[in-house]
């Protein structure tokens, strides 16, 4: 092969791996069930400051991503509150993580389904990224060790969380 | 008492308040942001399109998001750190001049060169071969082997 259709041909490679580099680093995989939940640095919604899912380590952690503007959500908040009150503890809380939503229409959504859990606030969407989330809302239960037992994309309601999160809390509420 | 020079001058002054005062109110003010303007420049994110195609309620909450900043007299340079500051870099619609996006800029700028310098070489070559390649030349040595005998024979049948 003459060098200039070796020039040639690593620069079609190299083309075609900077499109392949671009494709993989924007591109996320789900976090599955047995893997360790990513524990993103966020603000919080309200007070100022960060939090993170790190914080809740020793907790089982319902993390919930969701937005103002997602219909699922307005049906699910309430339930999740519910469950909240009637769970939520020394050892388990349901965390919320508002993404891709503006500040202050996250915050009156809280405060309009009264929402007593954690919030934080994922404006770039990094940290639904980084669970590999396809929309909202999304749910992973974590566990105390930060390692993910259940996820399910969609809305919750009391029934599935009576079904499919409550075997794995501590029996007497936490 | 006028100098003989005070006509000029008093014209260009005049000429110069005039210019003064047609440019003085738009010299310091910033234009006034638009939402066409800026839903052509910024992403919806969920919907990973520009604003202006798209129509999802997050969209639609962002366009009022931008409406609400313009009417409070933002300019579109205000509306669109507000724009950042909500939804991070990825909600401007131009690649980010750092990391992987860096590529939408080096890319077509390193290509461009690379064919720029490729055809300057090609006829580089086309020129020193004599503008055809060499190809319509005829070798100065003449024939060679069959060719030759081929030619003499033809010479010879025609010799007059």
């Amino acid at each position: 092969m003459s060098v200039r259709s070796s020039i040639a041909v690593l620069a079609v490679v190299a083309l075609v791996g900077l499109l392949v580099y671009g494709l993989v680093s924007k591109g996320s995989s789900r976090v599955a069930v047995g893997e360790q939940a990513p524990t993103t640095s966020l603000a919080r919604l309200e007070g100022g400051g960060e939090g993170s899912l790190a914080q809740y380590r020793g907790r089982w952690v319902l993390v919930n991503f969701w937005a103002s503007w997602c219909i699922p959500c307005k049906q699910e908040a309430p339930t999740l509150e519910a469950f909240q009150q009637r769970q939520g503890g020394p050892r388990f809380t349901v965390l919320g993580i508002d993404t891709r939503d503006l500040t202050d229409d996250g915050r009156a959504f809280a405060r309009r389904y009264g929402l007593s859990y954690p919030q934080l606030r994922d404006g770039d969407g990094g940290a639904a990224h980084s669970y590999g989330t396809t929309g909202v809302p999304e749910n992973f239960l974590v566990d105390p060790k930060g390692i993910v037992r259940w996820e399910t994309p969609g809305p919750v309601d009391d029934k599935y969380l009576h079904e499919q999160v409550e075997p794995f809390l501590p029996k007497e509420k936490s | 008492m006028k100098t003989a020079g005070s006509k000029p001058v008093g014209l260009v002054t005049a000429v110069a308040m005039m210019l003064l005062v047609a440019f003085a109110p738009t010299a310091g003010a910033a234009p006034r942001a638009s939402l066409i303007e800026i839903e052509k420049e910024v992403m919806c994110p969920v919907c990973g399109t520009l604003l202006q195609l798209a129509e999802s309620p997050q969209a639609l909450r962002e366009k009022a998001f931008i409406r609400r900043l313009i009417a409070e007299g933002k300019t579109e340079a205000q509306v669109k750190d507000a724009l950042v500051a909500e939804y991070g870099e990825e909600v401007l619609a131009l690649p980010q001049g750092s990391g992987f996006s860096l590529s939408a800029y080096v890319v077509p700028i390193v290509a461009f060169f690379a064919a720029a310098i490729a055809l300057a070489l090609g006829v580089l070559r086309w020129r020193r071969a004599g503008g055809d390649g060499g190809r319509g030349r005829p070798d100065p040595a003449g024939p060679k082997g069959d060719d030759a005998e081929r030619l003499d024979a033809d010479l010879a049948r025609y010799d007059l």
